[in-house]
C-alpha cells in the first residue's frame, strides 16, 4: 500500500504533466504583461478624457493602412496555428513554411509601421510635440505602439528560433511544447495590437 | 527504492564553486543569496535611518565623523566632504535620505528576504519538491535583481545625489528635473530604472512560484494540507504578477517625462499629477499586502509549533487571505483623501478600508485562538513571531483611524502616518527575525544561538516601541512628515524633547541589532550542530537533513495530513509530521 504510494512521484492534484510547466509560465508571464499594457491603455484614456484639444485619430493616422496590418497581423496568427498543427502532425514541410510565413507576418508589420513612424515624424508628430493639438497624443501613439512593436520584434525573433530548432523535425506529435508556448506568445501579441488598433486609432 | 537511490545520487553531484555558489541553480542557493543581499540592505537602509533620527533630534549638528577627517579634507572635494559638508547633513541629503530609507526597506529588503529568500528556500521543500519549476529562470531572477541593487547604491554617488522626491515619487516634483533643486537629474532616474528592473526579476520569480506550488506538490499535499506561508508565498506572488506591471508603467511613463520632454504627469502639457497618485497606489497597496502576508504565513508556521496546538482555523487563515487579496485592489483611494477627491469617493475608499481591516482582524484572533489553552514555549522565532503579532494589531488598529476621512484630514503627512507605516511595516521585520531565528537550523545546518538571541528580542522589543509609539503623538502634535528641521517652526519646539527621545532610542534600537549580526555570523560558522527536526515541527522541510542536499529529500515524502497536527490524540508524540501514515484500527483510516 505504502509502497505504491511512494512510487507515484508526479504531482498529486495537478491535471498538468511536466511538459506543459513551460505554458503554465507563458501564461503567467502574459497576465503580468497585460497588466503593462492595461497600464499604459488606461493612462491612455484619463490624459485624452480630460484633454479639450486631442485630435480625431483618423484625421492623423492613415487608417488604412493599419487595418491591412491588423489583418496582416491576424493571418499570421492562423499560420501559427497551421504550423503548430503541422508540428504536431509531424509535417515538417508544413511547418518550416507555416512558421515562416509567421514570421513574415511579423517582419511586413515591422516595416509597414516603421513607414507609417518615419510619416508621422515627418509630418511633425513627436513624441513630445504634436502640430494637431495635445502633445500627449504623440507621446501616447509612439509610446503604446512603439511598446507593442517592441513585442513583435521579440516575437519575430523568438519564432526564428523556434524555426531553427525545428528546422530539422525536433517538433513532432510528442514534442511540440516549445511551438505551442511561442504561439501563445504570438497570440497574445495579435490580441493587443487589436485592443491597440481599436483604442488609438478607431476611436 | 530507486528514488532514494537517485536522491543520493544527485547529493554526491559534484559542482564547482562558481556554480555552487554563484550562479547557481539550486532554490536553496538562490535563497541564501537573497538573504544575503536583503541582509546587506538592510544594514544600509538602518545607517540611513539612523542618519534622518540624528538630524531630527540634533538639527544640523554635525555627525560624529567629523574629527575623524581633518580640516583639509573637509574643505576638499571628496565625495563625502561634499555631500555632508563638515559631517552636517544638508536638506537636499535629508531629502535623499528619508527617500532611499523607504525604497531600500520596501524594495531591497523585505521583499527579496521574504519573497526571494525564504518563498525560494521554503516553497519547494515545504510542498515536497525537488526544486522550482525553472531552475534557471530563478536563477535569472536572482541575477537580474543584483543590477537593480547596484544601480539603487550607485545613485548615492552620482552629481545631485540619490533619488530625493519621498519613495513615492509625487508628480510634478519628480516629473521635472529642476523642482527638486539638486545639481543632477539622476538620482531619480536611477530610482526609476533601478526599480523597473526589479520588475522583470519579481516577474521571473512570480512565474516560477505559482507554476511550482500549481505543479509540483508531492502526493498527497492537497492545497489545504498547504503550510500557510506557503500560501502566502502563492498569494503574495499573483498580487506582485499583477501590481508590479502597474508600477513598471507608470515609472516608464516618469522616466520619459524627466528624460524626453513629455508631459504625462505635468498639467502645463495636458498631463495630470494625480494620474502619477492613482497608479502608484493602485499598485503601493496590495504592495503593502504583498509585505505583510509573508510575514503573517511566518507567524502561522511559529505559533502553532510553539503552542504544540494546531492552528485555529487553518480555513479561515486561507480564506481571509484571499479575501485580503481581493480587497487590497479597491482601497488606494485612501491615500489621496488629501489629493483632491469627490467625497462620495472618499466614503467609499473609508468603507472598503474599514472592510479590509476584518480579515486581518480574523488572522490576529485566529493566532490568539491558537495560543489559548496551550502549552507555549518561548524560544527566539516565537518571540519574535508574538512580537509582530502585538505591532500588526497597532498598527492595524491606526490604520483606522487614518482610514476614516475626518479623522485623517487631520493626521495625514504627519508622524502619525510614520508611526502606522513603522509597526505595520517595519513589524514585518519581527516577522523576518522570527523566520530568519526558526528556519536557519534548516537553511545554514547550525542553530543560532538563544541568549543572544533573547537579549536581540528584548531590546529590540522595548526600543522598537520607545522609538515608534511616541511618533503618534508628534502627530497629533501637528509634526509634518518629510521635514528637514522641525526647529525651523515655531510651533513644533515644545514637541522637540519628544524628537530627542525618540533619536536616543532610535540610536539604541539600531545598536541593538548589533547583537544579532554577531549570533549570525558567528553561528554561520561556529553555531552548534542543528539536528533534522530541531523544534519538533510537522512540516515537511524538517524531514529532510539540515541543510538539505541537493534535490532536497532522500526518500521523496508522501503526504498524509495538514500540517499542524500538534499534540494529536493519534500518537504518543506531540508531533505528527506530515509524512508519517498512522495505522488506525478501526474502519475508515483516511488522515
Ligand atoms: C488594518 C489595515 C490597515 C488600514 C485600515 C490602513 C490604513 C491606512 C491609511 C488610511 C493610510 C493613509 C494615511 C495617509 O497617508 O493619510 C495608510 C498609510 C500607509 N499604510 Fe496602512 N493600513 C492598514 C494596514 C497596513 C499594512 C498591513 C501595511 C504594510 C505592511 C501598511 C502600510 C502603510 C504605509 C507604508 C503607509 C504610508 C504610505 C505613505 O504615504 O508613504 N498599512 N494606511
Ligand atoms: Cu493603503
Amino acid at each position: 500500500m505504502s509502497e505504491t504510494a511512494t512510487a507515484r512521484l508526479e504531482p498529486f492534484e495537478s491535471p498538468l504533466t511536466p511538459e506543459s510547466w513551460g505554458k503554465l509560465g507563458m501564461w503567467i508571464f502574459l497576465v503580468g504583461d497585460a497588466m503593462t499594457f492595461g497600464t499604459l491603455l488606461a493612462a491612455y484614456g484619463a490624459v485624452r478624457f480630460a484633454s479639450a484639444d486631442w485630435p480625431h485619430p483618423a484625421d492623423v493616422l492613415g487608417i488604412n493602412m493599419t487595418a491591412f496590418m491588423t489583418f496582416l497581423l491576424i493571418c499570421s496568427s492562423v499560420t501559427m496555428v497551421k504550423g503548430l498543427s503541422a508540428a504536431r502532425h509531424d509535417d515538417l514541410a508544413g511547418f518550416r513554411r507555416f512558421i515562416g510565413l509567421t514570421i513574415l507576418g511579423g517582419a511586413i508589420f515591422l516595416g509597414l509601421q516603421a513607414y507609417e513612424w518615419t510619416h508621422l515624424i515627418h509630418s511633425g508628430l513627436t513624441l513630445s510635440g504634436n502640430p494637431w493639438g495635445a502633445s500627449l497624443f504623440g507621446t501616447t501613439f509612439f509610446i503604446i505602439t512603439g511598446f507593442h512593436g517592441m513585442h513583435v520584434l521579440g516575437g519575430v525573433g523568438y519564432l526564428l528560433c523556434i524555426l531553427a530548432l525545428g528546422w530539422n523535425g525536433k517538433f513532432n506529435g510528442h514534442n511540440y511544447h516549445p511551438v505551442e508556448i511561442a504561439g501563445l506568445y504570438w497570440h497574445f501579441v495579435d490580441l493587443v495590437w487589436i485592443m491597440v488598433f481599436t483604442f488609438v486609432y478607431l476611436l | 527504492m530507486s528514488e532514494a537511490g537517485a536522491a543520493v545520487h544527485a547529493e554526491h553531484e559534484r559542482e564547482g564553486f562558481v556554480r555552487h555558489y554563484i550562479f547557481s541553480k539550486d532554490h536553496k542557493m538562490i535563497g541564501r543569496q537573497f538573504l544575503f543581499a536583503g541582509l546587506v540592505m538592510l544594514i544600509v537602509g538602518g545607517l540611513l535611518a539612523m542618519m534622518i533620527r540624528w538630524q531630527l533630534g540634533w538639527p544640523e549638528t554635525p555627525l560624529p565623523i567629523t574629527g575623524l577627517f581633518s580640516e583639509e579634507f573637509w574643505d576638499g572635494d571628496s565625495w563625502l566632504a561634499q555631500t555632508l559638508p563638515y559631517g552636517t547633513i544638508t536638506s537636499e541629503f535629508y531629502n535623499a535620505l528619508f527617500s532611499m530609507h523607504a525604497t531600500i526597506m520596501i524594495f531591497f529588503v523585505v521583499v527579496p528576504i521574504m519573497v526571494g529568500a525564504f518563498g525560494n528556500f521554503l516553497v519547494p521543500i515545504m510542498i515536497g519538491a525537488r526544486d522550482m519549476a525553472f531552475p534557471t529562470l530563478n536563477m535569472l531572477s536572482f541575477w537580474t535583481a543584483v543590477p537593480a541593487y547596484i544601480l539603487i547604491l550607485l545613485s548615492f554617488f552620482v552629481p545631485g545625489g540619490a533619488a530625493a522626491a519621498g519613495w513615492t515619487s509625487y508628480s510634478p516634483l519628480a516629473a521635472v528635473p529642476d523642482y527638486l533643486g539638486v545639481a543632477g537629474p539622476w538620482g531619480v532616474n536611477l530610482w526609476c530604472i533601478s526599480l523597473i528592473i526589479l520588475g522583470f526579476s519579481s516577474l521571473m520569480g512570480s512565474i516560477n512560484y505559482i507554476t511550482t506550488i500549481v505543479n509540483m506538490r508531492a502526493p498527497g499535499m492537497t492545497w489545504f494540507r498547504l503550510p500557510l506561508i506557503v500560501w502566502a508565498i502563492f498569494i503574495v506572488s499573483i498580487l506582485l504578477l499583477l501590481a508590479f506591471p502597474v508600477l513598471t508603467a507608470a515609472l516608464g511613463m516618469l522616466l520619459f517625462d524627466r528624460l524626453f520632454g513629455t508631459h504625462f504627469f505635468l498639467p502645463e502639457g495636458g498631463g495630470d499629477p494625480l494620474l502619477w497618485q492613482h497608479l502608484f497606489w493602485f499598485f503601493g497597496h496590495p504592495e503593502v499586502y504583498i509585505l505583510v502576508l509573508p510575514a503573517m504565513g511566518v507567524t502561522s508556521e511559529i505559533l502553532p509549533v510553539f503552542a504544540r496546538k494546531p492552528i485555529f482555523g487553518y480555513r479561515a487563515m486561507v480564506y481571509s487571505m484571499i479575501a485580503i487579496a481581493f480587497l487590497s485592489w479597491i482601497v488606494w483611494g485612501h491615500h489621496m483623501f488629501q489629493s483632491g477627491m469627490d467625497p462620495a469617493l472618499g466614503t467609499a475608499f473609508t468603507l472598503t478600508t474599514m472592510i479590509i481591516a476584518v480579515p486581518s482582524a480574523i488572522k490576529t484572533f485566529n493566532w490568539l485562538g491558537t495560543l489559548w489553552g496551550g502549552s507555549i514555549r518561548f524560544p527566539t522565532p516565537m518571540l519574535f513571531a508574538l512580537g509582530f503579532v502585538f505591532l500588526f494589531t497597532i498598527g492595524g488598529l491606526s490604520g483606522i483611524f487614518m482610514a476614516s476621512t475626518p479623522v485623517d484630514i487631520f493626521i495625514h503627512d504627519t508622524y502619525y502616518i510614520v508611526a502606522h507605516i513603522h509597526y505595520v511595516v517595519a513589524g514585518i521585520i519581527f516577522g523576518i527575525f522570527a523566520a530568519i531565528y526558526y528556519w536557519f537550523p534548516k537553511m545554514f545546518g547550525r542553530m543560532l544561538n538563544e541568549t543572544l538571541g533573547k537579549i536581540h528580542f528584548f531590546l529590540t522589543f522595548v526600543f522598537f516601541n520607545l522609538t515608534f509609539f511616541p511618533m503618534h503623538f508628534l502627530g497629533v502634535g501637528g509634526h509634518m512628515r518629510r521635514i528637514y528641521n522641525p526647529l525651523h517652526y515655531e510651533f513644533l519646539e515644545p514637541l522637540q524633547g519628544i524628537n530627542v527621545f525618540i533619536s536616543v532610542m532610535a540610536l539604541c534600537l539600531g545598536a541593538s541589532q548589533l547583537f544579532f549580526l554577531a549570533n549570525f555570523l558567528w553561528s554561520l560558522f561556529f553555531g552548534r550542530r542543528a539536528s533534522e527536526n530541531p523544534w519538533q515541527a510537522n512540516t515537511l522541510e524538517w524531514t529532510a537533513p539540515s541543510p538539505p542536499p541537493h534535490g532536497n529529500f532522500l526518500t521523496a515524502p508522501v503526504v498524509y495530513r495538514g500540517p499542524y497536527e500538534y499534540s494529536s490524540p493519534e500518537v504518543a508524540e506531540d508531533w505528527l509530521p506530515q509524512t508519517r501514515r498512522v495505522e488506525v484500527a478501526s474502519a475508515g483510516g483516511h488522515g
